[in-house]
């Protein structure tokens, strides 16, 4: 069973949102994507200063089974992007929550997280796959 | 087979696609041909292409091959076109695959080299297509009219709808190069790269240090554009100004393949190591497997079609399999000295060339740049006549470049490799004089017919 962290918000296409409460959220994919996808060999992190909509793709994981996009899951800023994954992918599969995180976003909607999955509305996408 | 699938003729068959896409006009596609007829066509055919003594190159070379290359190539476990579905299942095509890289990406001094894509002139439309996807939001190429007219055709056929932009850049007619000092002061947006051709499209050297650095100051990439026997003479591309180029791409026909009237050729692209997730084509990597033997393999094929779909880098992801191997024996046979002893043949015989045809009262060189293996030359007579007086004589005299470059109406392009004898470019010069010296005392209001 995958770890579905309840202090996190979650998208359907299995990015999970940390609200850093400063205006800007830390993003990465969840335990159950890395689970899917296998082990990441190649993780494409978004420049700084990008902006991005909603659902836009800004990064891209490659694993030994697929390659599949990452979109933001909130409109702003690119602020940040984990520089440790170029060289160690395999971060993802081992801490997803945690030292495997993807980049981060100064968000300009504030409304647009509190719209995204909750944990157990994120379980249930889960039981879906 | 049309009753196996339920359809009562080929119309019905191609019912669904829309009628006006249908293209009804193929009276001039002719009925099928058995064996026989069609021996006898290919025959004829190879008889109307004549015995002619060859000094055109313009981005086709006619080079010696060691009878050994296509001996060794047709050999049944080489002769295939593709890359093997089963990929790892014949280790010897990977590893030869594997081995071309290497010496591709030493010819050029880059990091990295794919298996080969399909020629010169679509390889230069991907490595556009690289650079826009590489540099993200810019999406404009420098495109200097030094660059092979044909190179530039396909691109813009292959990227003109993709919302790419090539500017165009003429050249100084002074020296037959792009002017370092006006694409310094170029002032354009969005520009995610330059093409640098070496030798030009005109045999001429471009000041490749300067070009790569104005470049790389503006935050643009360098795709250069070379020729593989010429690097056995030139600096690599690698070691351009302070940074060297970024992608590197040409056509593989010098390195061992026939001219065979255009075709099939080969083009090759290497790039730096951090660009080469973007690089269309296929990539051979060595590996360990499970016992810790050595042995070859697809590598970083998340970049292609059978994975990402619309979002591969490319839609190519095939090579040419088997003029790839006939360049990798070539490469082989040849050696750094023997690639060497060819480029150096090559400049010699043109230089020699040059020096005899600009002999005669009424030819001239346009300008007096540097040259590798082909030159430009202006003649005084009407110069669609001259050719055809030499091709009556057995002499296919170069390319006449008003077709490309409409101020170049009385300009050939001429090459001679290191096929070309002495007496052959001896025999071009002497029939050239009478051409220029008869029009010279019979000038054309004076003639009759």
């Amino acid at each position: 069973m995958s770890n579905t962290p309840e202090n996190l918000r979650y998208t359907r296409s299995h990015e999970w949102v940390l609200d850093n409460n400063d205006g800007t959220a830390t993003i990465g994919i969840s335990d159950h994507a890395q689970e899917l996808l296998g082990d990441m060999v190649y993780i494409e992190t978004p420049e700084l200063d990008r902006v991005v909509e909603a659902g836009e793709e800004c990064a891209v994981v490659e694993s030994v089974k697929a390659a599949s996009d990452v979109y933001a899951p909130l409109s702003g800023t690119i602020i940040g992007a984990n520089e440790k994954l170029a060289d160690a992918p395999e971060l993802v599969n081992e801490d997803p929550y945690g030292e495997g995180w993807m980049f981060k976003i100064q968000f300009s909607d504030a409304g647009q997280i509190a719209a995204l999955l909750n944990a157990s509305a994120y379980a249930d996408v889960e039981n879906e796959d | 087979m049309l009753a196996a699938i339920g359809a009562d003729s080929i119309d019905d068959l191609f019912e669904e696609i829309p009628a006006d896409l249908i293209n009804t006009n193929l009276d001039q596609v002719p009925p099928g041909l058995d064996e026989m007829e069609l021996r006898r066509l290919v025959h004829q055919r190879a008889r109307a292409d004549g015995q002619y003594i060859n000094f055109i190159g313009a981005g086709a070379y006619e080079h010696h091959i060691p009878a050994a290359v296509w001996q060794v190539a047709t050999r049944g476990e080489f002769y295939s076109a593709y890359t093997p579905y089963q990929a790892e299942a014949s280790q010897g095509t990977l590893q030869l695959l594997y081995e071309y890289q290497t010496m591709m990406a030493s010819l050029t001094g880059m990091d990295v080299s794919n298996a080969s894509l399909y020629d010169g002139a679509s390889a230069l439309a991907e490595a556009v297509l690289m650079a826009v996807r590489a540099q993200r939001k810019a999406s404009r190429i420098v495109m200097p009219d030094t660059v092979h007219p044909a190179y530039r055709a396909v691109t813009q056929t292959i990227v003109g709808d993709q919302g790419i932009e090539l500017i165009s850049i003429e050249h100084d007619t002074d020296r037959g190069v792009i002017d370092s000092d006006a694409m310094a002061s170029l002032d354009a947006e969005d520009v995610a790269a330059l093409v640098i051709p070496q030798p030009n499209f005109f045999g001429n050297l471009e000041d490749i240090d300067a070009l790569t650095n104005i470049a790389h100051e503006k935050g643009w990439l360098v795709i250069a554009v070379v020729n593989p026997i010429s690097l056995a003479m030139l600096k690599p591309p690698g070691e351009w100004g302070d940074a060297g180029a970024d992608i590197v791409i040409g056509e593989g026909q010098p390195l061992g393949i026939p001219l065979s009237s255009g075709g099939p050729y080969f083009g090759f692209m290497c790039c730096r190591q951090k660009l080469v997730r973007q690089m269309p084509g296929r990539l051979i990597g060595r590996t360990l497997d499970m016992d810790g033997k050595p042995g070859f393999t697809l590598t970083l094929q998340a970049r292609e079609q059978h994975i990402r779909r619309s979002k591969a880098t490319s839609n190519i992801c095939t090579n040419q399999g088997l003029m790839v191997t006939a360049a990798t024996i070539y490469m082989s046979l040849m050696g750094n000295s023997g690639l060497q002893t060819v480029a150096n043949a090559s400049h010699a015989n043109t230089r020699i060339l040059v020096d005899k045809l600009t002999a005669i009262d009424g030819v001239e060189r346009v300008n007096d740049s540097t040259f590798f293996h082909e030159c430009v030359i202006r003649i005084n007579v009407p110069l669609d006549d001259a050719v055809r007086a030499l091709e009556a004589q057995g002499i296919v005299a170069g390319l006449p470049l008003g077709k490309y470059y409409p101020a170049m109406q009385d300009c050939l392009l001429v090459c001679a490799t290191e096929l070309r004898t002495e007496q052959e470019m001896d025999d071009y010069a002497l029939h050239l004089e009478s051409i220029v010296s008869k029009r010279r005392l019979d000038p054309p209001s004076a003639q009759k017919m």
